[in-house]
């Protein structure tokens, strides 16, 4: 038998109303909300690492100031994702400790490497595309502050796979060894970007019951397919290939087939064995360890002047 | 001290004329911090002129709850809209 606020919520999902904080929600939607808002947003905090990598290098003044403002915006993804977790009862301080312990998950995708400039280009159009594949249907997810954040966060997305796209096109068009710097990193991003969209769907445990309740919209192969498609077509225009041998136009399913996903490297990456997940971790801890005096100097300072103001008054 | 700095709204005026908009909220230690980090986290693309921050705990809010109760007394008016009144189709400017 459901109860009342059980039958309530459960109508306000079927007809598209969305769900606010101080709204009655099953103690299992809060929690998988929590768990994919507070990844989703470690995720953007992490993905500021292997770009910011190459600022310093980055090849002129505009790449440069283009690539700052990209890790700008992923800061400010974060920040908003993190806002719209704690309107679910989790406390900021929390959501850190649970990333820095190793705790909760982030996308597998920021534990590979930036090895040239082409990887770049080859995060923006790819990896940020299949971050946007992802997000745009989460516009429409039922918990309300997400899905305003993620309004947000895909309007200024969009810069992002575009200038990612212009970097490998130039590359494309340059001399053969910048062709060649390109092509290697389409070969080494395909794949862990292909991964970002998760497990098989027989293998994801939450899916049904996240799609029951419209936090996710498309199930994680429907978005992979979708994501497949776009890119086999994106990727003439940039005269170089996807590493995929079977990857082919098929004219019944009115889809691109593709080739064997190696899940064994997914789950080790996942699990903490990727090439970059101790540095990444790492490098995390000790900005946030590096920042505590700044913190505690900001909370003195306001203390300060909470002081001094209450003085005045009396 | 391993404590969240509190919690602030945010509100922003798009353009002169327009009125400040609820956008989301930040953490910050005092209230110029919280002005700063907005501009940072909701302007960066020229989206307002002006900034309001409100700290989250001096926001009070009705109770989602009590919603028929609390707006029954305006469910039974529809004679507060102007599709209430029958008028001729040829009327016009009314």
């Amino acid at each position: 038998m459901s109860t009342e606020p059980e039958v309530s919520f459960t109508n306000k999902i079927d007809q598209e109303i969305k769900i606010e904080p101080k709204d009655w929600m099953p103690e299992q939607y809060r929690k998988m909300l929590i768990r994919q808002i507070s990844q989703h947003a470690h995720s953007e905090i992490v993905g500021m690492l292997p770009e910011g990598n190459w600022i310093t290098r980055a090849p002129s003044l505009k790449r440069k100031a283009t690539l700052i403002a990209k890790v700008q915006d992923e800061a400010g993804h974060g920040l908003y994702l993190y806002s719209a977790a704690e309107t679910l009862g989790i406390s900021r301080q929390e959501m850190l400790d649970q990333l820095h312990s190793g705790k909760a998950k982030y996308s597998s995708i920021f534990n590979y490497p930036t090895l040239t400039w082409a990887d770049i280009g080859a995060i923006g159009w790819l990896v940020d595309g299949a971050a946007i594949m992802n997000q745009v249907p989460l516009c429409r997810s039922s918990f309300g502050p997400y899905a305003r954040a993620m309004v947000r966060i895909c309007k200024e997305e969009s810069f992002h796979q575009r200038q990612g796209f212009e970097i490998l096109l130039t590359l494309s068009r340059g001399s053969d060894a910048q062709r060649a710097m390109a092509q290697d990193a389409l070969n080494r991003w395909w794949w862990p970007s292909v991964m970002m969209f998760g497990p098989k769907d027989d293998e994801s445990p939450n899916t049904l019951q996240s799609m029951r309740w419209k936090i996710k919209r498309f199930s994680n192969d429907e978005l992979r397919q979708k994501f497949i498609d776009v890119c086999a077509e994106q990727v003439k225009f940039l005269n170089l290939e996807l590493p995929d041998e079977h990857l082919k136009w098929n004219e019944e399913t009115r889809h691109y087939d593709f080739g064997p996903i190696n899940w064994t490297e997914f789950w080790q990456v996942v699990n903490g064995n990727g090439p970059c997940n101790k540095q990444r971790l790492d490098a995390r801890r000790k900005a946030h360890d590096d920042g505590q005096w700044v913190r505690d100097a900001a909370a003195a300072y306001a203390d300060k002047k909470r002081q001094q103001q209450s003085q005045a008054a009396a | 001290m391993n404590q969240d700095w509190p919690l602030w709204e945010v509100f922003i005026r798009g353009r002169q004329g327009l009125d400040h908009k609820h956008v989301g909220s930040l953490h910050a230690a005092d209230a110029a911090m919280a002005i700063e980090n907005a501009r940072d986290v909701y302007t960066r693309r020229m989206e307002g002129i002006s900034i309001w921050v409100v700290e989250s705990r001096n926001i009070h809010a009705s109770n989602p709850e009590e919603a028929s109760s609390l707006y029954d007394p305006a469910n039974d008016k529809p004679y507060r809209h102007p599709t209430f009144y029958d008028l001729p189709e040829a009327l016009k400017h009314m």
